[in-house]
């Protein structure tokens, strides 16, 4: 791909392993000649991170823990990043969570903890960040933010459960960030991704039995892979996509548009 | 036999930061290897991957120890 983002910083947050999709999208960014910044929740996925940052032709790239469920540790972060990196481009969110039993039976047998705890780390960390990057005045005219939604969020998905109902309220929340936003020349997107084989993936029953349902029925006759949504990413990211703010992209071979 | 040993040992010292020696039939992923839930998901992934196969959940479940992977791949 040809596209420029030289001279540019982007966030990226949620890689856990080569396999994330955060991970194809920084991929697609460095490839672009982006430089990068990334953060991690957890303490077991730093080092992690740091070998693949690591790997990344570029000096030294910043790794912050952001742990989204503590607003502090949000400011910390992005004080840091703005320390360090001074202004920023974009920020690709790409992070969620819910318990595993969650994802698996009945949607109605979902608990209050269960499905506020999925709305908090799914839905709710997009605001919060957004918000940091506000107060910090740290992203640039014509800045973006993007982050990942499935299919889940707008159809029943079976298994899905708590996290399509997290994702529902992550789209929506795509396009009030936007409305606000949109004032300083920010936009906000969404991508809804096909399903990829992550480590979070795997977390959600049966998941083999969706990528089996991508091959019979999405009109590409396949699921897509962490690049082509991380190409989508770095294209919401440049100025290519300047007229484009609180939409949700689908890239997932067209399965969204399959009826039966 | 011996090679799918050779090639799980690999994978699971890689993965989990441990010395290839300590690896061995008995060694309980959890317990004596010092994996946490994620990692023994990630585990299953790269041994997918490995071998090309398919671990559904419930058999993903059921695995504890380093023999069970490798008595799970010979049965394939």
């Amino acid at each position: 791909m040809q596209l420029s983002l030289k001279g540019k910083t982007f966030v990226v947050m949620g890689v856990a392993n080569k396999r994330s999709i955060a991970w194809g999208a920084a991929e697609s960014l460095a490839e672009a000649g982006a430089d990068l910044v990334f953060t991690y929740g957890q303490q077991r996925t730093e080092k992690s991170v740091r070998k693949l940052a690591d790997s990344l032709d570029q000096q030294e790239p910043l790794v912050v823990q952001c742990d989204v469920t503590n607003d502090e540790q949000i400011r910390e972060c992005f004080a840091k990043i703005k320390e360090e990196a001074g202004t920023i481009h974009g920020v690709v969110h790409s992070l969620a969570y819910a318990k595993r039993e969650e994802l698996e039976g009945e949607y109605l047998n979902a608990t209050r903890e269960g499905f506020l705890l999925a709305q908090e780390i799914s839905a709710y960390s997009f605001t919060a960040v957004a918000k940091a990057v506000k107060e910090f005045d740290l992203m640039t005219e014509g800045g973006s933010f993007v982050t990942m939604s499935y299919l889940g969020a707008e159809r029943i998905v079976n298994n899905y459960n708590v996290m399509g109902v997290a994702k529902a309220s992550l789209e929506a929340s795509t396009r009030y960030l936007a409305n606000d936003l949109g004032a300083d020349d920010i936009r906000v997107n969404a991508i809804s991704a096909g399903p990829i084989r992550t480590l979070a993936a795997k977390g959600v029953s049966g998941f083999n039995d969706t990528i089996k349902a991508m091959e019979e029925h999405a009109p590409l006759r396949r699921t897509v892979t962490q690049k082509e949504v991380g190409d989508t990413t770095a294209f919401l990211m440049s100025g290519m996509s300047s007229g484009i703010t609180g939409e949700v992209i689908h890239v997932d071979g067209g399965y969204h548009a399959y009826g039966m | 036999m011996a090679d799918t040993l050779e090639r799980v040992k690999k994978i699971v010292a890689d993965h989990l930061g441990v010395d290839e020696a300590n690896v061995n039939k008995d060694a309980t992923f959890k317990e004596d290897l010092g994996a946490d839930s994620l990692d023994v998901v990630e585990l299953v992934m790269e041994l997918e991957d490995e071998f090309d196969l398919e671990i559904s959940d419930e058999e993903a479940e059921k695995i504890q120890t380093v023999g069970d992977v490798i008595n799970y791949i010979e049965k394939q």
